[in-house]
């Protein structure tokens, strides 16, 4: 489990390594959301219908449950230019943003 | 009384026609995509202004310019497969087609007449005429599981012919658009795996393509294509840990000082210098990050290199003599782009997360001036209108 060196997230830490699960704050929320526009969208497209990296519309998501597009947001594609993202994100943070992806969001 | 409506309407009616056009050369303009919002800035690189504000282009969120050889009119490339024909003295746009779903870029052609773009889906290429983007040719790409492979790194070369690799299948084509009516193909299937960008040398002789699956880059002699294609620098990071890579590097223009070329590394924090007379590495100059733009001044003195997510708030200038970084600029989170003004004395620098283009003295490396543009990203003057692979 990866804790971040800001104080916000050393309540979220402490909570995940204790078992509880704690969704991201609000602001942290926000912050995910431009990660996934701006830095995700450079291979899937700032709408997430795909690019070099393919379409993350809930449409094309259907065959995999929010916990495996976690675990394929934290630690990559081997083989693929899906880079892991646990340097910058938590199992939380990656569930709650599968999560939103599997929803759809609105654009 | 007649008389004087008559001279006033004189006074003001040429006016009114000209009204949204700009009477004026385009040799110091430029377009400047505005990535979130679909919309691109036209602006003038000697009075550091924006001129007009184009709305209307879709999703930009990749997206890359070309321009007519009467550097009037810029075709802008977008992510959603939109091709859009902008003329930039009236800000307007002329005409726009969606004609794929996704697509990576583009090119026009030797004589200005074609303008092709390089499809992610359908994979393949598609190639309009630049008067008015009516479909000209439809070249799909070879089939890829239940697709076809995406195609990238689309260039135009000498004798009006475009170059391009297919990503899913590791191929290189040739598409010689002498007689639009009968495109003719030549296909190299032994690129490599997983090719992600190419780019050809300013006089339009070598094709080089990027290798994401595997060490080296693939290089074709447009001169001798019977020759085939060449794996140089395969010897690059082997046996080393590659990191991950977050953003793809691009490679576009040909950075080129003296015999030596330089290129972004992929999967190191690494620019690549490549000797030019016998395609050998001479030397790896260690950087802050994963480069993903290495660009060379004009004059060839000065490698500007910015860097891929999370090291993209930052610049590094390396003096291409004594290869040394001589500055590291902190531009701004989301430090997208960099384009010299033709000449090379200033450098203008898209930094999406502060809603700004930098403008920098290349001599003294100081910032001169900023502008406001919304998540700003690529920036294309016009001077490239009149440069092969551009």
């Amino acid at each position: 489990m990866k804790c971040f060196r800001f104080a916000t997230y050393a309540v979220l830490c402490l909570s995940l390594s204790g078992g509880a699960l704690a969704a991201p704050t609000a602001d942290r929320k926000a912050e995910l959301m431009y990660l996934l526009a701006q830095d995700c969208g450079a291979c899937h497209g700032m709408r997430l219908k795909g690019g070099l990296g393919p379409s993350l519309k809930p449409e094309a998501l259907r065959q995999w449950d929010a916990e495996q597009l976690a675990q394929t947001i934290l630690h990559g594609r081997p083989g693929t230019p899906m880079p892991p993202w646990s340097p910058f994100m938590s199992h939380q943070e990656a569930l709650w943003l599968a999560q939103q992806l599997k929803e759809g969001i609105s654009q | 009384m007649r008389l004087k409506t008559f001279l006033i309407l004189m006074t003001f009616l040429p006016g009114v026609l000209l009204a949204d056009c700009l009477q004026r050369g385009t040799g110091d303009m430029g377009v400047i995509i505005e990535r979130a919002s679909g919309s691109v800035l036209v602006i003038d690189t000697s009075a550091h202004k924006v001129l007009s504000h184009v709305e209307g282009l879709g999703d930009l969120s990749h997206a890359s310019v070309v321009y007519s050889r009467d550097e009037r009119y810029a075709y802008v490339f977008g992510r959603d497969g939109g091709l859009t024909k902008i003329d930039i003295l009236c800000g307007k746009i002329v005409k726009r087609v969606l004609q794929g779903g996704n697509s990576i870029g583009g090119a026009i052609s030797q004589d200005g007449k074609l303008v092709a773009v390089s499809n992610y889906t359908p994979g393949g290429v598609k190639v309009f005429s630049s008067d008015d983007l009516s479909l000209v040719a439809d070249i799909p790409a070879t089939p890829f599981k239940d697709k076809r492979s995406k195609t990238v790194g689309l260039v135009d070369a000498p004798d009006q012919r475009f170059v391009f690799a297919l990503y899913d299948t590791g191929e290189t084509w040739i598409l010689d658009m002498t007689d639009p009516a009968r495109p003719a193909l030549t296909k190299f299937t032994n690129t490599g795996r997983l090719p992600y960008d190419g780019l050809i040398t300013p006089d339009g002789r070598y094709y080089i393509n990027g290798l994401f699956g595997e060490d080296g880059l693939a290089l074709l002699d447009l001169w001798h294509p019977e020759k085939g294609l060449k794996r140089i620098l395969d010897h690059y990071g082997k046996g080393e840990q590659q990191l991950p890579v977050y953003k793809m590097p691009h490679l576009e223009g040909w950075a080129v000082a003296g015999d030596r070329a330089f290129l972004p590394a992929v999967g190191h924090h690494e620019v690549l210098v490549m000797n030019m007379s016998d395609w050998r590495e001479a030397g790896r100059i260690p950087v802050h990050g994963q480069p993903v733009f290495v660009m060379a001044r004009p004059d060839g003195r000065q490698l500007w290199v910015n860097f891929a997510f999370p090291d993209n708030d930052t610049v590094q200038i390396i003096d291409s003599e004594t290869l040394k970084i001589i500055k590291t600029l902190k531009t701004g989170k989301g430090t997208l782009h960099m384009e010299f003004t033709p000449r090379g004395e200033e450098v203008w620098i898209s930094v999406r997360d502060k809603d700004e283009i930098q403008v920098y003295d290349t001599r003294t490396m100081k910032l001169k001036t900023r502008l406001k543009a919304q998540k700003p990203s690529g920036i294309f003057f016009t001077d490239r209108a009149h440069k092969t692979g551009l």
